[in-house]
């Protein structure tokens, strides 16, 4: 059986169990999405953005949970030991793509901050929900797929001028029952509302481990299909930081889409340093005047894995600030691809975009591509892009070992100090920490580089 | 202590070095001078162990062990220092991780017990006022964005922390203006010691009347052509390095046919 009919025969057998199901233009929705899917299929490379990352494996894959998973609470305990500030913030947790409220901890929150599970709001009053779920025509066939079958995710709502006290950890535990999880979360910040939101995904065989048989041959694992949207109004501030741990056999799929409005400022910091296949597109679109955006990000890929982030920033506007910073670490045969796309509409004057994207090779097995696409339409703009692929700087070899240091030592100080320069940006220190332990225990050597 | 003898060196394929011999004692501290491609600085890169030269003939020995034989870091470990003409820039290490991370490496070489961070902390600042650091270049990463003059202070900081056997100067004096040539040179004398060798590569006779060396040598096309004392680095003051060319015409000829 081909995927594609397991996944209208899965819609239609559970459509009706699905959160709001019964909600006329949820159906509605739902039923145009799957026909979308079904029609378009997973993208493979003869689409022009996916022409390095193709999803037609998909199409033979059985959608397996793990093996052996290690029990959810685990999963999380490490997680949360993992920070420093363990207890603080407010937590809110998915297994398989199902919010798991007994191990979820939303704590306090300020007045007008609603944080809830998008199914329960959906099965409650799914009218406040209609205007922000999305559209079936956004993004490419599996944000359809995820419109059609989504199962749970994150609402949060931030009334006007409310500021969340500290950040919303949205964690993703997947394949421990179940093979797929497909979520969405929905992010609502009115006018002046402030909130760093994280988002977790992570598998439970353990991060990083080597597994063997089908896992290895790429016929069985995982999915994760993830759609994020986030509307950030006038003023608003929303960090978001996604940190993508998934397990080496699960494939992870996910679009982040913004649209800010007048002067509001958005930063996503995309961490992805697990699963067999990566992909990310993020998009964000000034509609109004004076728009600022961050995309930061950093990806590590070793054995045959893979990490695709696809960029797009839409100056819609006037006087909007875009600086985008991507940096990856490829190692073994993986392969990295960043395609950033930046559009400047016309009157859109007084732009200002940078876009850099930089590639460290430390295996001459890893293949790493990098495709600015500046699409400038209006006068009086600044704009600028730069993209590297390159080794460890033999200079820079050379002095930290003329310093005592033995070369393994150097080259791993060196490949740590590259990514870690992606997570000076990240705000908060807590999270930098975090961001920084993860990568830590991925690159060899990572446990020397603590005091860094 | 350093024995170099016929020491020819080449990168890609062209001879840099082409039969120099040196001798320094212990304790002793050695000029050497010359014009702008005279191989000076290969000659530096080489003792510590950079790869990009190729060691064609000769042998350097050092207390009776084969230098050229040793890893670049295990000559830093057994005493060897560097002071870089262009110290590296490494973005995201901070100074602080790497002087620690160096001054441990040799701190285990010798047997001695590493420093944790309080020890540490108290030697390098008590260092890095010495050679007039302040203190918030402990917490920028190495050399990144630094001045000339902050990059050869970080140099001479380094120098003083790994208490090497044996220092090399490369063009230490470049780009530092009077005062902060002063400091430099400062710090240097400091730890010049019976203990201690250094080899001060200069363009300019200038740093030699801050750092006086014991003896003056003159390296041209890839030789020593001229050794002496103090008095030899005046002269090459008044009268150029144009009459080396003109004195080496015979023996270049020979360096080049070889």
């Amino acid at each position: 059986m081909s995927t594609l009919e397991h996944w209208l025969q899965r819609y239609n057998a559970g459509r009706d169990a699905l959160p709001g199901a019964g909600v006329p233009w949820l159906d509605a929705l739902r039923e145009e999405a799957i026909m979308r899917f079904a029609d378009e299929g997973w993208p493979s490379n003869r689409l022009e953005n996916w022409r390095h990352t193709s999803l037609a494996l998909l199409e033979e894959r059985s959608f397996a949970p793990a093996a052996a998973p290690l029990a959810p609470e685990a999963v999380l305990q490490r997680l949360r030991r993992d920070g420093e500030e363990a207890a603080g913030g407010h937590w809110l947790v998915f297994v398989d793509g199902r919010h798991a409220p007994a191990l979820s901890e939303l704590g306090a929150l300020p007045a007008g901050a609603e944080i809830r599970a998008l199914a329960d709001v959906l099965a409650t009053h799914a009218e406040a929900v209609e205007a922000h779920f999305g559209a079936v025509d956004e993004g490419a066939s599996p944000a359809a797929l995820n419109a059609a079958l989504a199962t749970d995710g994150a609402f949060v709502r931030l009334a006007r001028g409310v500021a969340l006290d500290a950040p919303l950890h949205v964690v993703f535990i997947g394949g421990v029952r179940e093979g797929a999880s497909l979520v969405r979360n929905l992010i609502v910040a009115e006018a002046g509302a402030e909130a760093t939101i994280v988002e977790h995904y992570v598998g439970v065989e353990g991060a990083g481990d080597v597994q063997a048989g089908a896992a290895a041959a790429g016929t069985a694992g995982a999915l994760t299909n993830a759609v994020t949207r986030i509307a950030a109004a006038q003023d608003a501030r929303i960090t978001h930081l996604k940190l993508q741990e998934e397990d080496r056999s699960t494939v992870h799929v996910a679009q982040i889409a913004a649209v800010q409005a007048r002067g509001s400022v958005f930063a996503s910091h995309s961490l992805s340093f697990g699963a067999q296949l990566a992909r990310n597109d993020i998009t964000t679109r000034f509609d109004g005047e004076g728009c600022e955006a961050l995309l930061n990000g950093l990806f590590h890929v070793d054995g045959r894995r893979h990490v695709d982030h696809h960029t797009r920033i839409d100056h819609a506007q006037p006087r909007g600030t875009s600086r985008e910073f991507y940096r990856g670490v490829l190692d073994g045969a993986g392969r990295g691809v960043f395609a950033g796309r930046i559009l400047v509409a016309p009157g859109a004057v007084r732009t200002d975009a940078m876009q850099r994207a930089d590639n460290l090779l430390l295996s001459p097995q890893a293949e790493a591509d990098a495709r600015p696409e500046l699409e400038i339409y209006a006068d009086d703009v600044k704009c600028a892009h730069g993209s590297t692929v390159g080794q460890i700087d033999e200079d820079s070899l050379f002095y930290l070992r003329t310093r005592g240091l033995d070369e393994a030592h150097a080259r791993n100080l060196l490949t740590y100090a590259f990514a870690a320069e992606v997570l000076e940006r990240i705000g908060l220190a807590p999270l930098k920490r975090r961001a920084q332990a993860a990568i830590r225990a991925r690159l060899p050597g990572g446990e020397l580089m603590e005091a860094l | 202590m350093l024995d170099i003898r016929n020491l020819h060196a080449s990168v890609d394929g062209k001879p840099i070095l082409r039969g120099l011999d040196l001798h320094v004692g212990t304790g002793e501290v050695h000029a050497i001078m010359g014009p702008n491609g005279s191989g000076k600085s290969t000659l530096a890169q080489v003792l510590a162990g950079r790869d990009s030269f190729t060691v064609e003939d000769g042998s350097v020995s050092w207390d009776g062990v084969d230098l050229l034989a040793m890893p670049t870091e295990e000559r830093a470990r057994a005493g060897l220092f560097l002071a870089f003409q262009y110290p590296v820039e490494i973005p995201g290490v901070s100074n602080a991780y790497f002087l620690k991370a160096a001054v441990n490496a040799v701190r285990r070489h010798r047997g001695e017990p590493e420093y944790d961070a309080m020890d540490f902390l108290k030697r390098v600042k008590a260092e890095m006022k010495t050679v007039g650091m302040r203190e918030e270049f402990l917490y920028r990463s190495v050399n990144e964005g630094f001045s000339g003059g902050e990059k050869k202070r970080n140099e001479v900081l380094q120098m003083a922390l790994l208490e090497p056997r044996l220092a090399i100067l490369d063009e230490t004096d470049s780009g530092l203006d009077i005062d902060a040539l002063r400091t430099v040179a400062d710090g240097v004398n400091r730890l010049r010691s019976p203990e201690r060798s250094m080899i001060v590569i200069t363009h300019y006779q200038r740093l030699l009347d801050y750092i006086v060396p014991d003896h003056v040598h003159v390296l041209s096309r890839g030789r020593i052509v001229r050794s002496g004392g103090r008095e030899l680095a005046h002269e090459l003051e008044e009268r150029g390095y144009g009459w080396i060319d003109e004195a080496q015409a015979t023996p270049a000829a020979q360096g080049a046919a070889s």
